[in-house]
């Protein structure tokens, strides 16, 4: 259970970004977080595993406080959180199975991190997993040698490795051509069942939201504007949460009385 | 999630760097053996070394604090190194100029590239310290023998880079000029100086910089500037004084650097 | 840069004028040629120079060469043999920089370093090795350790370590951040960090600028023994001394095959680690 309550990350001076946020993720569920650029989503998904320092707010996770977390002890924290990301973030020059190994750098011992031996039984278990998501016979390729599918799955496992409690994505498939995307997210859905572990995902295909997610979350300038089903997505939300409004004339939405009526419902 | 994992029995290695395991441990072995031997062979003379510490203490004791009495001999020094520079660099420069042309692949005629690669080459792989060496017993004591040696030394690098330039330029544009009926020497001014120019540029303020330094050390065996009187300091055992030309030279290194690497910058 | 006017009606299209540059640029051109000028006028004018010695030169270093025609042969084992002392005080002395060099460029490069205090020590030291030529150290270790090649390893080490702290530190600080960010979510330490993130981005560059220094220091070895600190150079300072100048030519034949040789092994391994 993943628990946000009264989020706020403001850079400076400026105005925030995210504004008191509220967010109950369950167990076990498939959320999916659209909204336009710049609403927040990408800095909603660091604050939890403290990539970007909160401003102020709480965010816990299955009953540790995270944002109070320093050194060792986010560390520790941040075992439990996996991570997939938008341009892979994978080590190019290393094996697969290098790349995958990474994700247990928090419980391996220093020496067998750097001499790469590693334990059987992590061994297993990325054989394992790599064999769920196809990448099996890649093991000892070296990760820039993959297709942009391929690298992501990388992605993936190496993030299961870490036997996570939660699953983030942050649009996963934004680098990906549609056949391929359709793929990981159909992937993150299956797995997400499989390992009964609750996903939290970052879309800007809002197609895809709807298909492979149960819940749907809408952002709009740091502030959550619709939290639904996807067959709740009117096109009256979807226009709440897009209305293609330029850069330059970029309000505040506080003065819009029209989403106020939206947040309050 | 709990981690109950099927046992696939399959293990993983890092595959090594060098695939085929003769030739991994072949290279490795001989490389141990190559710096085994290397160390042993090599004559140390160990007693003289064991001196080394006490030396090196009474040496920095000396050292400390470093005196600019001799402070003229040290400016003059300086700015006859700065002369030196400026001299052998614009020398360099100018002549590198036809010697990169008669050294790039797609403008010499066979005949010239092996010339011009030949005089490039016999430039840079003198020390500038051997140059000085044959130039102070050819012309005498003193900078003339530094600017020749400089000269010789920017040829090398400079005529090099900007060979290897002139290679990398854009054929289409000289193939524009000659089509529109330009002559040899006007297809150069058009469509390969423009090409080069940047590159130029920095290459010289590159070697200014870059002389300056030589400038420094040439003196050593007797071709002017400051290494001269850093030569001498060290034979008279002035050490402070030593130090004291060893620090502006530091610095005037870093000033240089500092200047040439920023108006670089601005350049691009 | 173009200057060009914009006048309108058929008479002053005629007489449009253009120049490449605008007045401005053109002051600006001629102010640095002008201070070039000055520079080079007044370097040769101040400058020490025996100008007679000047015209003489030609004349002087064609008679040196004639002298040195034919390389001779003798005393050929001695030169082979150290020769190849020379090359290993090289790379003896490459190897231990090389390896020297990596945890300095780490506290010298911003994003690897522990603290503002190493930071300043990592670029200090490595500004001082730079800064200081071979040759200078070269006659520092002479007078602590006395000649011979200890003095030359050591001399060739610390001008390496600045030459290769200073790039490899410049790699560091350029590598892509996206996988470290990947790291610092799984949770792993600086130290794993450092192993999984920067290293491997690295280690391109790092083998690449360690065989270029090699390559340099062969040249550098070269003379080092000029000042005492071991090698060849201590052979071709005694044949010009006794102006015995077909040994001289012999030796200065002997390094420009080395270098050469030295070269293209280099560019050969460089390309291999690309």
């Amino acid at each position: 259970m993943l628990r946000i309550k009264e989020l706020v990350k403001r850079y400076g001076e400026e105005k925030a970004v995210l504004k008191n946020l509220n967010l109950e993720v369950p167990g076990e569920s498939v959320v999916s977080i659209i909204g336009a650029s710049g609403a927040g989503k990408s800095t909603l998904l660091r604050c939890i595993n403290r990539l970007v320092e909160p401003s102020s707010g709480s965010i816990e996770l299955n009953g540790t406080e995270l944002t109070k977390l320093e050194g060792k002890a986010l560390r520790l924290a941040r075992r439990r959180i996996g991570m997939v990301f938008q341009g892979f973030n994978l080590i190019d020059r290393l094996t697969v199975m290098e790349n995958v190994q990474s994700g247990r750098l928090g419980y391996l011992p220093a020496w067998r991190a750097v001499t790469r031996k590693y334990p059987q039984e992590d061994i297993d278990r990325a054989f394992h997993l790599m064999e769920r998501v196809g990448i099996a016979h890649y093991a000892d390729k070296r990760a820039d040698e993959l297709s942009g599918g391929e690298r992501q799955r990388v992605g993936v496992v190496r993030a299961l490795m870490q036997e996570p409690e939660i699953l983030l994505a942050d649009e996963p498939t934004a680098s990906l051509d549609p056949k391929t995307s359709r793929q990981i997210m159909e992937l993150l859905r299956a797995l997400a069942s499989e390992l009964h572990l609750p996903v939290l995902i970052n879309i800007h295909n809002v197609n895809e939201a709807k298909e492979y997610t149960q819940r749907i979350v809408g952002m709009r300038f740091g502030r959550i504007i619709f939290d639904g089903e996807p067959v709740d997505l009117t096109n009256d939300a979807m226009d709440d949460i897009y209305a293609g409004v330029p850069a330059e004339e970029r309000g505040d939405a506080e003065s819009s009385t029209h989403l106020r009526e939206v947040a309050a419902r | 999630m709990s981690s109950t994992v099927q046992k696939t029995g399959r293990t993983w290695k890092k595959p090594p760097f060098i695939a085929n395991p003769m030739l991994r441990w072949g290279l490795l072995i001989a490389v141990v053996a190559y710096v085994w031997w290397a160390i042993t062979t090599l004559p140390f003379d160990w007693e003289r070394i064991q001196d080394g510490v006490p030396r090196a203490i009474r040496i920095f004791k000396g050292a400390f604090p470093p005196s600019f009495i001799r402070g003229e001999l040290l400016f003059d020094g300086f700015m006859e190194s700065i002369k030196i520079a400026i001299v052998s660099t614009l020398l360099g420069l100018a002549l590198s100029v036809p010697i990169a042309f008669a050294s790039a692949s797609n403008i010499a005629p066979k005949w010239l590239y092996t010339i011009g690669r030949g005089v490039i080459i016999v430039a840079r792989s003198f020390h500038p310290v051997i140059v000085a060496i044959l130039f102070v017993k050819a012309v005498g004591f003193g900078p003339l023998a530094g600017i020749l040696t400089l000269t010789v030394y920017s040829i090398g690098f400079v005529a090099k880079m900007l060979a290897e330039r002139i290679e990398e330029i854009d054929w289409g544009q000289v193939e524009a000029i000659r089509a529109a009926g330009g002559a040899t020497f006007v297809t150069l001014l058009y469509a390969v100086i423009p090409q080069i120019m940047p590159r130029q540029i920095g290459l010289s303020i590159y070697q200014l910089d870059s002389n300056l330094r030589a400038s420094a050390i040439v003196g050593i065996v007797g071709a002017g500037g400051i290494g001269s009187t850093l030569l001498n300091a060290f034979g008279r055992y002035d050490y402070d004084f030593a130090l004291a030309i060893t620090l502006c030279i530091i610095g005037v290194i870093l000033v240089s650097e500092a200047i040439s690497g920023r108006i670089r910058r601005n350049l691009w | 840069m173009v200057a060009t006017t914009q006048p309108t009606g058929p008479e002053a299209i005629a007489n449009r004028e253009w120049s490449r540059y605008t007045t401005k640029e053109r002051w600006r051109r001629y102010g640095l040629t002008a201070l070039v000028a000055l520079a080079v006028v007044w370097s040769l004018s101040t400058i020490n120079i025996i100008w007679p010695w000047l015209w003489d030169a030609p004349e002087q270093m064609g008679d040196l060469f004639a002298r040195m025609f034919p390389p001779s042969l003798e005393g050929w084992q001695e030169i082979g043999w150290t020769l190849l002392e020379t090359v290993n005080i090289a790379t003896i002395a490459t190897f231990f920089a090389v390896f020297l060099s990596l945890p300095i460029a780490l506290i010298a490069a911003q994003n690897t370093t522990p603290n503002r205090f190493t930071l300043w020590l990592g670029r200090f030291i490595l500004v001082s090795s730079r800064s200081v030529n071979t040759i200078i150290w070269a006659l520092l270790f002479v007078a602590v350790f006395g000649p011979g090649v200890l003095a030359g390893i050591l001399a060739i080490i610390f001008r390496s370590l600045g030459f290769l702290g200073k790039l490899l530190g410049e790699a560091i600080e350029e590598i892509d951040r996206a996988p470290i960010e990947a790291l610092e979510s799984v949770g792993a330490s600086r130290l794993k960090i450092l192993v999984y993130g920067v290293i491997p981005q690295v280690m391109p560059t790092f083998f690449a600028v360690s065989i270029l220094r090699w390559d340099i220091n062969l040249r550098e070895s070269t003379v080092l023994g000029l000042v005492g600190a071991g090698g060849i150079g201590i052979i071709l300072q005694g044949a010009i001394d006794t102006f015995a100048w077909q040994t001289v030519a012999t030796i200065l034949l002997a390094i420009i095959g080395l270098v050469i040789i030295g070269e293209a092994i280099s560019a050969y391994l460089r390309k291999k680690v690309i």
